[in-house]
């Protein structure tokens, strides 16, 4: 049963008195955020408090790490959790000299630290000390300046280089001492990298030696655009594009599960109802488009599974049309509950999804004749794009991929939002820790959403008329207390979708940070593709099921 | 098939009557509504030109080539229900060298710009380009940030715009119908020299940014330079 918490008594719970005598004299200050306590440590000591924190207390994953700039300082927070229990929360703030802002990087302690630190580089200008390789990751490598930083001019020039403008058939890309090596761009116009991803993969004879992913070719400024908006209409349409496969409800519901604990609004039940339909409805959608693309990948086809992926996504995308009135961008969500109500009349739209959701076992026992049985698939996939738990856990993979390395970890479940426990289902896992795992693990996860929504209509349909309360009173303009700070999860399609708010007494954020679980799941491309062949390679960029416009924001 | 009678073609039948048909000079598989119309005479009179043109539009092959949101709403366009192919224009070619159409569905930044005018650069001649969304007009919701190219016509000529964010299948339908239209009847957009060219890093006017980056760039190395205080 998936009501229960998983294992309640292994999981140690510390006070934070307890972490507070853990780090001794390390601690230099206390802060309280919404969703944590926090201590400021001296920058110098980051590895050191990270390490007694992992490795004494159990928080084993840094989930995110924000940097921001005040009038006086500069910080890095490390939002750190544990994997066994995501409701235990700690927060390690590291200020940064105004002057010259040089922290030590965490990289030693969670493999993850490595990008997170490079944008937080790249974005607001922290230098990280000890860091393996402190580049820019989103912008070009010729950007002036740090854009989210305080003195930074948006009117100034920018030139960007196009390096790889010379020939690729050029000898310049084999190395002269060892001719099996060689240099192979994958991206960022390529079918199989999912939009714009640029992998570098260095080669010896056909196998990787090493891969690189070069991200920033879609970074629209996601954080900029939320922070210049207001909250409590002007910043829900930016969700919906982040994770654009069909998941914006998921996305959005990020941002109100965010602003709603940071302004203390409750929702209605009726309307946790809906979402959770809602954002069911689109992970279904999502994982129907994996499926499609991923067997795209592996087969090569343009044709049946991929067909048959999108047919089964446009019926999806009709009902959630009928619902939000968009097939895309639903911009549906409101702080404090849902837009509108379900459409007229109601019984036909709930006719539409369970007409949907009896023919679905009929569709997936197709895919899993056409994909999982499939003994060509199987050679592909079984055994390669191997993840590891530990080397999971170290690179902050969430979701999917974390479920296909046998981590039972769901934020539905673990950190309970919406309607979910109340609900009856429950969280797959599969331990092959190979592309296939996550493949199943998908399909297993749609039938499970499945099961959800169908409760979830069922409850809607018997909910008395005049109880359809869809929205609780919110305020028209919100400003929340100055510099109180939060940053919360949910589950989206591909994992761990946190936001991070730091308010500043306006009706509009101060700093709004965005944890995609796409950035930090790709980083695991080498640890799963280094010594293996170039198409298992796209495999497991495959079965990764990244979205460029969450890795990049 | 539920009914107990299943669906059986008697194919002796369909084989005698094909060649009968053949044998008596009755078959007009060749034979189109259109080949009747004409009635003895095997000619039509036409300019050449609007043949070709006619042609061109009538059989286009598009480039694979996805960006953003938009990207997801054309591959609906191009999969089943909607069927772009339906309308002689849904052969995604992988290859920028194989295709004479490219759309450009979603928001081009800063990175991608100079990648996405030497994709465009090695399309051949015609080549015709659909902006699909409100990031290719102007940017659309990221028309503020400091990254994004504020819409696609600052790098390379757009013949259609499709508006909407992202827009429907059926409009992108829509627009491609368009875009025949007009390439049947010879039109294109002018190629005007657009605000972000690609150019020789050596030849930019040396000013502070230019000399800053002296160092690190090769003056061989192609370069685009945004001046996003002129931007719209
Ligand atoms: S127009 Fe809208 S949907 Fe299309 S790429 Fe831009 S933001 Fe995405």
């Amino acid at each position: 049963m998936s009501l229960e918490e998983p294992l309640p008594d292994t999981v140690q719970e510390q006070s934070a008195d307890d972490l507070e005598a853990l780090l001794g004299d390390l601690v230099i200050g206390r802060e309280e955020h919404i969703n944590a306590p926090g201590f400021v440590i001296r920058p110098d000591t980051v590895q050191e408090s990270l390490r007694r924190l992992r490795d004494d207390a159990g928080f084993d994953h840094l989930s995110c790490v924000t940097a921001q700039e005040y009038e006086d300082r500069f910080e890095s927070i490390y939002h750190l959790k544990k994997f066994d229990d995501p409701t235990q929360e700690v927060s390690v703030v590291v200020p940064a000299d105004k002057e010259n802002p040089v922290s030590q990087s965490a990289d030693a302690v969670f493999r993850t630290a490595d990008w997170h630190e490079r944008e937080a580089y790249d974005l607001v200008g922290i230098q990280y000390e000890d860091h393996p390789d402190l580049r820019r990751i989103l912008l070009p490598d010729t950007w002036q300046g740090h854009p989210l930083s305080m003195d930074y001019d948006q009117d100034q020039p920018q030139i960007v280089a196009l390096r790889e403008h010379a020939n690729p058939l050029q000898e310049d890309h084999r190395s002269e001492t060892d001719s099996d090596t060689m240099f192979l761009n994958i991206g960022p116009h390529h079918p199989a990298t999912h939009g714009v991803l640029h992998v570098k993969a260095t080669l010896e004879g056909e196998q990787i030696a090493d891969v690189e992913s070069d991200l920033g070719y879609l970074h629209r400024c996601e954080e900029q655009l939320c922070q210049n908006s207001t909250y409590r209409h002007q910043i829900m349409p930016y969700p919906d594009r982040w994770d654009y496969i069909s998941a914006g409800l998921l996305n959005e519901w990020a941002y109100a599960r965010a602003a709603e604990d940071l302004n203390d609004i409750e929702v209605p039940e009726y309307a946790q109802i809906i979402r959770t339909m809602g954002a069911e409805l689109c992970r279904m959608a999502a994982h129907f488009l994996a499926l499609g693309t991923f067997a795209l990948d592996v087969y090569g086809d343009f044709t049946a599974i991929f067909m048959y992926a999108i047919r089964d996504r446009e019926e999806v995308q009709n009902i959630l049309e009928d619902l939000t009135g968009q097939r895309l961008m639903f911009n549906y969500f409101r702080l404090g509950g849902v837009v509108w109500d379900l459409p007229e009349p109601r019984d036909e739209f709930f006719e539409n999804i369970r007409d949907y959701l009896d023919e679905l076992p009929e569709h997936l026992e197709e895919y899993h004749d056409l994909v999982t049985g499939n003994e060509i698939l199987q050679l592909r996939t079984i055994g390669t794009g191997v993840l590891p738990p530990e080397v999971a856990k170290s690179y902050g993979a969430t979701g999917p991929v974390a479920r296909g390395s046998g981590i039972d970890y769901d934020l539905r479940r673990d950190d309970p939002y919406g309607y979910y426990d109340e609900l009856d289902w429950d969280v797959i896992v599969e331990d092959g820790c190979d592309n296939y795992s996550r493949l199943l693990v998908r399909m297993q996860e749609v039938e499970q959403s499945a099961r959800i929504v169908e409760q979830c209509i069922d409850l809607l349909e018997d909910w008395p008329e005049d109880e359809r309360n869809i929205q609780s009173n919110v305020p028209r303009t919100l400003r929340p207390d100055d510099d109180t700070e939060i940053y919360r999860a949910v589950e989206g399609a591909k994992g761990e979708l946190g936001i991070y708010i730091r308010a500043d007494g306006t009706d509009k954020p101060g700093r709004f940070k965005i944890r995609s679980p796409c950035f930090s799941n790709l980083q695991t491309l080498p640890e799963m593709s280094n010594g293996e062949y170039v198409p298992d390679m796209i495999a497991a960029l495959g079965s990764l099921d990244i979205v460029l416009g969450e890795v990049d924001r | 098939m539920s009914s107990d009678q299943p669906f059986i073609t008697d194919d002796s039948q369909v084989l005698t009557e094909t060649r009968d048909a053949r044998l008596t000079g009755q078959d007009d598989r060749f034979n189109s509504r259109l080949r009747e119309a004409f009635g003895s005479s095997p000619f039509i009179l036409t300019k050449f030109d609007k043949f070709m043109n006619w042609v061109r539009g009538s059989s286009m092959f598009m480039l694979q080539f996805g960006i953003a949101c938009c990207s997801i709403e054309m591959m609906h366009t191009y999969a089943v229900k909607h069927d772009l192919d339906r309308f002689g224009a849904g052969v995604p070619r992988a290859s920028p060298r194989q295709a004479d159409v490219i759309i450009i569905p979603g928001t081009i930044v800063s990175k991608f710009a100079p990648r996405m005018k030497r994709v465009y650069d090695q399309m051949p001649e015609p080549k015709f380009v659909i902006g699909m969304g409100s990031c290719t007009i102007s940017g659309g919701p990221f028309q503020e940030g400091y990254n994004v190219v504020k819409g696609a016509e600052e790098v390379i000529p757009v013949d259609i715009h499709i508006p909407g964010c992202p827009p429907r299948p059926e409009a992108l339908v829509y627009g491609v119908a368009k875009l025949q239209e007009r390439i049947a009847n010879g039109e294109s957009s002018p190629v005007v020299v657009k605000p972000y060219e690609l150019e020789q890093f050596g030849d930019l006017s040396r000013d502070e940014i230019v000399d800053q980056l002296a160092k690190e760039i090769d003056t061989d190395d192609l370069v685009m330079r945004y001046n996003w205080a002129d931007s719209p």
